[in-house]
C-alpha cells in the first residue's frame, strides 16, 4: 500500500468515525448546557457554562429512576430465562438423540424467518386473554426464549469436544446432571454472547412495552419512558433538548460500558447472527 | 448441523410417542430410550414458550384479521368480517386505503434509498477498515458499530436535535451554502421530486398523472418521492444500521483465502481487477444475507416514526408498521391492524423473493 493510499485510508475512516461518534459526545455536551446556551452554541461538543440542570431534573424530579429499575428488573429476569431455557434446547438439539429433534430444529429456523413486527397484534391478543397486559411477566414472558438463542446455543454445542460428556456419563451422571455440571461450565463464552444478545436486546426493546403497559406508568420501561419526552413535537422548538438528551444519556449509557468492555461477544453476536441468514 | 430432513411431520405430531410396541430402534440402546425422553423435557419449555407467544399468537392474528374486534373488548364479541379489513385496506376507496396506500409508498422510498446507501457505505467501510498494515483497525471498527448497539429511542432524540430548526445540521449546511438554512426539517411533507419539479416551474402535475389512480392515490402522488421529513428518518436508519452490516462484510472479507488474492497478483491483475474479479464474486453470500436483512428491517420501520413524528406531517411518515400501531392501539380496529401485519409479511417475502431471484440470475 502506498503511503498516500494509506493517508487516504485513514482520512476516510476518522472522517466516518467523527460522523459516528459525534453526535453521542454533542449529545452529552448539550445534556450539561443550559437551554439558552443550547440554541447559540448548537455545535460546540463541550458545555461553556456546565449546568446540571437537565440530569436533576431527570434523576429526582421524574419517573426516570422508576423506568430504569423497571429495565432492570425486565432485563435481568428475561435474559436468566432466556439463557436457561435458550440452551436446555440447544444441547437437547445438538446433542440428545430423540425422536421429533429435526421436526423442532426445522420449526426453529422457520420461526426465525418470522418478521417482529408480525408480532405486535399477536403478542397483545395473547397477553391479553392471558391478563399479562400492564404486569412484569407479560414484560419479560415474551422474550424468555428466543428462535436465534436456541439457534446461537445449538451450534455452539455442537463445536464442543464430546468426551468429557461422555466420561460423565460412564461416571454415573444422568443426562441433566451431565448437562448442568458439564457442558455449561464448558459453553462460557456461548453463553456469555448470548447474554450479551439478550441485555442489549431485552434493555432496548421499545415495541413491547409499548404494547403490554401503555396504560401502566409505574411498569414503563426506560426506552418507552423515554419516547413519552418527545411525542407529538415533530422537530420544534419547544423540546426541552437538555433533558431529552440527558434521558437519552441515561438510556445508552449502560449497554455503552458493557459494549466497551465486552466487544469481542458482541461482534460474534454479530457474526451469529450472519449465520443464522 | 442436525439434519432436519430425517423427521418430516410437525412437532406436534411427533410429540406424541408411539406405543410401546413401535420402539422396536430402542432394544438397542437403552440410552437413546432416556435419550429420547431427556430431549423432549429439555426443549419443552423453549417450546411451549415460543408456541405461547409466537405461534399460537400469530394463527390467532390471522383469525382476526378476518373479524371485527376493537382490541378493547373480550375477543369472543368480535364479530366475523370476511375479506373486509383487507378489502378495506387495498380495493375500498376512502381514508383507510389512502392512508394505506401512503404508507405503502413512504415505506417503499425508505426501502429504495436506505437499502441500497447502507449496503454500498458498509461495504465500503469494510473494505477500508480490512486494508493491510493499517493502525487502529478496533478503534475504527469499534466507533463505526457504537450506534448499533443503542436504544433505538435515544438515538432517534440524538437525530431530532441535530435535525432541529437551530440544530448542527442546518449550522453546517448554512456555512456549505448561500444563505442561511433554516429548514425543519421533520415538519416537511412535500416529497423531493415534488419540490424539485416545483423549482423547474411545474408546480400543477400533468393531467395523465393527475387522473389515474392506484388503491385512491394518484400517479402523481405516488411518484412524490420522499418527503424532507422521510429522508431524515432514513439517514438516522443508515447511520444505525451501517455497523452492523460492515461488521459482516468484514467476516466475509476475512473468510476470502490470502492465496487467491496472490495468485491473480503474480498473474498481473490490477487492484481493481482483484477487487471487481475476486473479492466482489467471492462476497455474493454476504452481500446476499445483508440485503436480506436490510430488506426485511427496513420495512418494518416503527420506532423512529414513533418517537420522532407519529406519522406526520400530513401523513409524509406513515408507514405499515406504524399504522399497525395506530389502527389497533389508537383507532380500536385490531381486526384491520392484524390484516396489515400479514400483509406487511407478504411484502417483505415478495422483496426478498425478487432480490434472491436478482442475485441469482446475476451467478448464473
Amino acid at each position: 500500500m502506498t503511503a498516500v493510499r494509506r493517508a487516504t485510508a485513514y482520512l476516510v475512516l476518522t472522517a466516518a468515525a467523527l460522523v459516528f461518534i459525534y453526535p453521542f459526545v454533542l449529545s452529552l455536551a448539550t445534556s450539561l448546557k443550559p437551554r439558552d446556551e443550547v440554541a447559540a452554541h448548537p455545535v460546540l461538543p463541550w458545555p461553556l457554562s456546565p449546568s446540571s440542570r437537565a440530569w436533576e431534573d431527570i434523576l429526582i424530579h421524574s419517573d426516570f429512576p422508576l423506568w430504569t429499575l423497571n429495565s432492570v428488573l425486565v432485563t435481568v429476569f428475561a435474559t436468566l430465562l432466556r439463557l436457561f431455557l435458550d440452551s436446555l434446547a440447544g444441547y437437547a438439539l445438538a446433542r440428545l438423540n430423540w425422536r421429533g429433534r429435526g421436526s423442532v430444529f426445522a420449526l426453529v429456523l422457520a420461526i426465525l424467518a418470522v418478521p417482529p413486527i408480525v408480532l405486535t397484534v399477536p403478542r397483545f391478543l395473547v397477553l391479553k386473554e392471558m391478563s399479562l397486559l400492564n404486569s412484569y411477566a407479560g414484560l419479560v414472558l415474551p422474550l424468555a426464549v428466543d428462535a436465534v438463542g436456541i439457534f446461537i446455543m445449538t451450534q455452539f454445542f455442537q463445536g464442543l469436544p464430546r468426551e468429557l460428556e461422555e466420561a460423565a456419563r460412564i461416571d454415573g451422571a444422568n443426562i441433566f446432571q451431565t448437562y448442568w455440571k458439564v457442558v455449561l461450565p464448558l459453553a462460557r463464552p456461548g453463553l456469555l454472547t448470548l447474554a450479551i444478545l439478550s441485555f442489549q436486546g431485552t434493555w432496548n426493546e421499545f415495541l413491547l412495552p409499548l404494547i403490554v403497559v401503555r396504560a401502566s406508568p409505574s411498569h414503563w420501561t426506560l426506552p418507552f419512558g423515554l419516547s413519552t419526552l418527545g411525542r407529538g413535537g415533530a422537530g420544534g422548538q419547544t423540546y426541552d433538548y437538555p433533558v431529552m438528551l440527558a434521558g437519552s444519556m441515561l438510556t445508552i449509557l449502560p449497554v455503552a460500558i458493557i459494549f466497551l468492555i465486552l466487544q469481542r461477544f458482541f461482534v460474534r453476536g454479530i457474526a451469529a447472527g450472519a449465520v443464522k441468514g | 448441523m442436525v439434519d432436519t430432513t430425517q423427521l418430516p411431520g410437525t412437532a406436534e405430531t411427533a410429540a406424541v410417542p408411539g406405543p410401546a410396541g413401535r420402539r422396536r430402534r430402542n432394544r438397542t440402546s437403552r440410552i437413546h430410550g432416556r435419550q429420547g425422553l431427556a430431549g423432549w423435557l429439555f426443549v419443552m419449555p423453549a417450546l411451549l414458550g415460543l408456541g405461547t407467544f409466537l405461534l399460537l399468537p400469530i394463527l390467532l392474528a390471522l383469525w382476526v384479521s378476518f373479524r371485527d374486534w376493537s382490541g378493547l373488548a373480550p375477543l369472543d364479541t368480535s364479530t366475523p368480517a370476511g375479506l373486509d379489513n383487507y378489502r378495506d385496506l387495498l380495493v375500498k376507496s376512502g381514508i383507510v386505503q389512502s392512508d394505506f396506500a401512503k404508507s405503502l409508498r413512504n415505506n417503499l422510498y425508505y426501502v429504495l434509498g436506505v437499502v441500497p446507501v447502507q449496503t454500498a457505505l458498509a461495504f465500503f467501510l469494510a473494505v477500508v477498515v480490512n486494508a493491510k498494515l493499517l493502525k487502529g483497525k478496533t478503534f475504527f471498527r469499534t466507533a463505526f458499530y457504537f450506534p448499533s448497539v443503542t436504544s433505538s429511542i435515544a438515538v432517534a432524540f440524538i437525530f431530532v436535535f441535530l435535525f432541529s430548526p437551530t440544530g448542527v445540521v442546518n449550522v453546517l449546511l448554512s456555512a456549505l451554502l448561500p444563505g442561511s438554512v433554516e429548514t425543519v426539517w421533520l415538519n416537511e411533507p412535500d416529497g423531493v421530486f415534488h419540490v424539485v419539479l416545483g423549482w423547474l416551474g411545474v408546480d400543477t402535475p400533468p393531467g395523465l398523472l393527475a387522473d389515474h389512480r392506484f388503491m385512491g392515490l394518484s400517479y402523481w402522488d405516488w411518484l412524490s418521492g420522499p418527503s424532507l421529513a422521510l429522508l431524515t428518518i432514513m439517514a438516522l436508519a443508515t447511520w444505525t444500521t451501517i455497523g452492523t452490516f460492515m461488521l459482516m462484510f468484514l467476516a466475509g472479507l476475512q473468510n476470502i483465502p490470502e492465496d487467491l488474492d496472490e495468485a491473480a497478483l503474480i498473474d498481473g491483475a490490477s487492484p481493481r481487477q482483484r477487487f471487481f474479479r475476486i473479492t466482489v464474486p467471492l462476497m455474493r453470500p454476504t452481500l446476499f444475507l445483508v440485503l436480506t436483512l436490510g430488506i426485511i428491517g427496513t420495512w418494518q420501520v416503527f420506532d423512529q416514526i414513533y418517537a420522532m413524528t407519529s406519522g406526520g406531517p400530513q401523513k409524509a411518515t406513515l408507514t405499515p408498521a406504524y399504522l399497525i400501531y395506530r389502527d389497533g392501539f389508537e383507532n380500536s380496529a385490531m381486526g384491520r391492524a392484524a390484516a396489515i401485519a400479514f400483509i406487511v409479511f407478504a411484502i417483505i417475502l415478495v422483496f426478498t423473493g425478487i432480490q434472491r431471484f436478482v442475485l441469482r440470475g446475476r451467478t448464473e
